[in-house]
């Protein structure tokens, strides 16, 4: 065989093989919605209203970016939704409670408050997998009823809304205004996803967490502190509810026991529709990203037709994250 | 090539041009091979030559990508997934099987539980398990959970799992490798009896003495082209190992070399006692190549470990270069300038579902960029160089390591410790499962280090080994260091003297 025609044979090849279908899988599907959301209603496709769905997914999206770490290191975390209505409770009571008199300064320290409680939220969660060496499940699953119950309580079974008039409207525009034509939401998860992208895959941090996730005795016999990994994946986690936090608060200005109910359910969706092995090991941050819009985009496709009830949102999701995980396998199996 | 050397006799098993391509890359090239009833038969050749895969193809764990299979002369599709088990064709992969969260019996019987008025009838069962391992001489528990196994007692287990089995071919590949010659011993014994009964066996390995001894013919792979069956009685080690690698190969030994007396001691362990450790003390100077010998499971690993930091030690001390290291702590004992190379490959020591320049960089990482960030373009170079300097051989440079041929796995993980330029290495069966030619540069690359001034503890269960490369030896027995030996003292009977217990350090 010549040299030319070995290299002839060798290109095509290796760009199919480049292809992983496992990463490309949640594009497709993403892609396959929106004309089939196209064919439903003709509104549907409009700049408007695919903002508007992105805009939307921005607290899930934000909070599944964190999952993705938690997940991608072996772990798994139940409590976010709780976590989410509990940091923002917090963060509402805090300017509520008139600490300090100027409402931009007042502002600023609120956010940096909500951000410490989120990273404190998570810091627990960690520690108690790790040094409790309890199975991250039922650590999560503990402090998830720990976050609503203390959320509850916070709000005496009501709503905490926010009171100062001042802050409402300086605070306002985080969430419904734009930057540079973009809603600010859409700039948020971005800005979160780059950041993110950049520690999984071009870190020595991000290298540790696939490591701590595919093999711990690996990892461990590598000179990796596998405990800490784990716990600051988990302060990630905490950390992006915070940003969440931060977008949710100025949207509707209170928090109540049933804020962010099932949102676990949706940012674990979202990590494994995206194509993150459940199992650790394999992270994928743009593709959580995907994820979250494929959850967003399916109810939206549910509100403007007419042919399936809205009120089995929660249904079609729970069906989605099953499907996903049967569709990820067959990949496997096949590569 | 008809190489039918019994003549008339229809092999139970045969192989007709089979060719096997992964991804299109080609690894076998229309092999032909036949299995005559009641031989046992070596497959030799060098790590990646395509052994495993071929021995895969046989037991209907791979397809081929073209060519045939005949089972008593008729052609067969073979039924993937250990299904061939029915057609009586049964295989130890080199690759442990066993799941972990099973005991040694369920196990045993996995797929073919014993049955009475449709309950499992588990005393039955376990007493056959307890039959099985008795045959091999094996003292391991049939209650004990799978993961509480050390690997040769889980490839004990394997070995069990096969010969209960009533097969008519059984294939085995490297089953001796983390075996102690006991075992080994044992093993042969059993293969014998049942070869005299007619099964067949097909044998794996790349430990000469054990294929010379054992086996009726050798055939040859070579970079998936098969090179010549011969009787094993035409043959000897030397030409076998040409065969092999295709060329003539000088000593596999390099010369040794006795450090000074009063060389700084770099690595010194006091006392060590673990679980099973008791009063461990040594100290290896600096460019010394010291060797610890022993039975398996005679604690040489636990030790190690225990000095490594990677396990507490109940008392003791390790202090290297004067400084004092605390218990369980692995960082500092690699941030002093120790390394350890684990003998568990698959799952201590490689991220199997990787590629080569993660697992490579995975203990250095530090070396890749600065505050954290990894710069692709030195990660590539890290494993360009290793490739050449370890001779890693893949067809396809993206492959996962948990699909690269066992010894190129061993090639790479002790790369992977040499790149954080270790001062001091304790290395657990550094040859497990790698060819001779490759055996060779690796003894030459640790007389090297020694040279370098570096400090090499070798830990092995291959007497040649120790007794070849070491210039002082331990032997350990039951958790104790019952013997220290140096110059002429270093030889077989020895060793296994003290290993045996027949022989005792004095005071
Ligand atoms: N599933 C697979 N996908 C891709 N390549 C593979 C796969 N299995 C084996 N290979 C490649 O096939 C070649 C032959 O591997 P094989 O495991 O058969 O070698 P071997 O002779 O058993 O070597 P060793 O002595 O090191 O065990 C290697 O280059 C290996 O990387
Ligand atoms: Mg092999």
């Amino acid at each position: 065989m010549s040299v030319d025609e070995g290299q002839a044979a060798e290109k095509p090849r290796s760009l199919l093989k480049e292809i992983d279908l496992r990463a490309v899988a949640p594009f497709v599907a993403l892609a396959l919605l929106l004309v089939l959301g196209a064919l439903t209603n003709p509104n549907f496709i409009g700049i408007d209203n695919l903002a508007n769905v992105a805009t939307r997914s921005a607290f899930v999206a934000i909070i599944a970016v964190g999952a993705t770490f938690v997940i991608s290191s072996g772990d798994l975390d139940l409590s976010v939704g709780s976590m989410l209505a509990f940091v923002a409770s917090l963060m509402i009571l805090f300017m509520n409670s008139g600490a300090i008199a100027d409402p931009h300064l007042m502002l600023a320290a609120a956010v940096a408050f909500a951000i410490f409680a989120g990273a404190a939220c998570g810091l627990l969660n960690g520690l108690v997998t790790t040094l409790g060496r309890i199975e991250p499940f039922i650590a999560t699953l503990g402090t998830m009823g720990i976050y609503r119950g203390l959320t509850t309580w916070l709000s005496q079974g009501g709503a905490i809304t926010l009171r100062s008039p001042e802050i409402q409207n300086i605070y306002r525009p985080v969430y419904f205004g734009s930057f540079l034509g973009l809603p600010i939401p859409i700039v948020c998860i971005l800005v979160v996803t780059l950041i993110a992208a950049f520690v999984l895959y071009r870190t020595r941090y991000g290298r540790h967490v696939v490591a701590v996730g595919s093999n711990r005795d690996v990892a461990r016999y590598s000179g990796i502190a596998v405990d800490r990994v784990r716990t600051i994946a988990f302060i990630i986690q905490g950390l992006c509810v915070a940003i969440a936090v931060l977008l949710y608060v100025p949207r509707l200005g209170s928090t109540s026991a049933t804020t962010g109910i099932l949102w676990e359910l949706q940012a674990i969706t979202a990590v494994v529709v995206g194509g993150t092995a459940l199992k650790g090991g394999a992270g994928r941050v743009w593709g959580t990203i995907c994820g979250a819009f494929i959850l967003e985009l399916v109810g939206n496709i549910m509100l403007l037709s007419n042919f399936i009830s809205e009120y089995l949102i929660g249904t079609i999701q729970g069906s989605i994250i099953i499907i996903a995980m049967l569709v990820q396998r067959s990949l496997t199996r096949k590569s | 090539m008809e190489t039918n050397a019994a003549g008339q006799r229809t092999p139970v098993l045969a192989a007709r041009r089979i060719s096997k391509s992964f991804n299109g890359v080609q690894v076998l090239f229309s092999v032909n091979f036949d299995l005559q009833p009641g031989e046992i038969h070596a497959l030799v050749g060098e790590n990646g030559a395509g052994k495993s895969t071929f021995v895969k193809i046989m037991s209907g764990f791979e397809q081929p990508s073209s060519g045939e299979i005949l089972l008593d002369g008729k052609p067969v599709r073979l039924p993937a997934n250990g299904q061939a088990e029915h057609l009586g064709i049964v295989i130890i992969h080199q690759e442990f099987n066993l799941a972990e969260h099973l005991t040694v019996t369920e196990s045993l019987f996995l797929g073919r539980e014993i049955t009475r008025f449709g309950v499992l009838d588990r005393k039955r069962m376990r007493a056959e398990t307890r039959r099985a391992l008795d045959l091999l001489g094996s003292r391991i528990d049939e209650n004990a959970m799978i993961s509480s196994l050390p690997v040769a007692d889980r490839q004990m287990v394997e070995i069990a799992k096969a010969i209960s089995k009533d097969a008519r071919v059984i294939f085995m590949d490297e089953p001796t490798a983390v075996l102690s010659k006991e075992e080994t011993g044992v093993l042969f014994e059993q293969v014998r009896k049942l070869r005299d009964k007619g099964t067949s066996f097909v044998f794996v390995s790349h430990k000469l003495d054990e294929v010379l001894e054992l086996t009726d013919r050798v055939t040859v792979l070579r970079d998936g082209q098969w090179v010549k069956t011969a009787p094993t009685a035409m043959l000897d080690g030397e030409s076998i190992a040409q065969l092999m690698v295709g060329r003539e190969l000088s000593s596999l030994y390099p010369a040794k070399r006795e450090p000074d007396v009063d060389e700084e001691i770099v690595l010194s362990a006091r006392g060590i006692t673990t679980g099973f450790v008791r009063d461990a003390s040594f100290d290896v100077r600096k460019g010394e190549v010291i060797g610890f010998s022993g039975l398996i499971g005679s604690g040489r690993t636990e030790l190690m470990e225990a000095v490594a930091g990677l396990r507490p030690r109940h008392s003791g001390e390790v202090t290297i270069r004067g400084v004092s290291m605390s218990s369980g702590d692995a960082h500092a004992a690699n941030r002093a300038g120790l390394a350890y190379m684990t003998k568990d490959r698959k799952s201590k020591g490689l991220l199997l579902g990787s590629r080569m320049a993660v697992n490579l960089t995975l203990q250095s990482l530090d070396q890749h960029g600065k505050l954290g960030y990894l710069s692709p373009k030195s990660e590539a170079n890290a494993l360009a160089r290793a490739m050449r300097r370890f001779d890693i051989r893949v067809r396809d440079g993206r492959v996962v390591a948990g699909r690269m041929s066992g010894g190129n796995q061993q090639k790479l993980m002790l790369a992977k410790v040499m790149e954080t330029e270790p001062e001091i290495i304790i290395i657990d069966e550094p040859t497990r499962g790698i060819d001779v030619g490759t055996k060779q540069q690796i003894y030459h690359f640790i007389s090297a280090l020694a040279r370098a001034g570096k400090s090499i503890v070798v830990v092995s269960s291959e007497l040649q080994e120790v007794i070849g490369l070491c210039t002082r030896v331990a032997v350990m027995r039951e958790g104790r260091i019952v013997g220290w030996l140096e110059g002429d003292e270093i030889n077989e009977q020895e060793i296994m003297r003290y290993s045996a217990g027949l022989k005792k350090m004095a005071g």
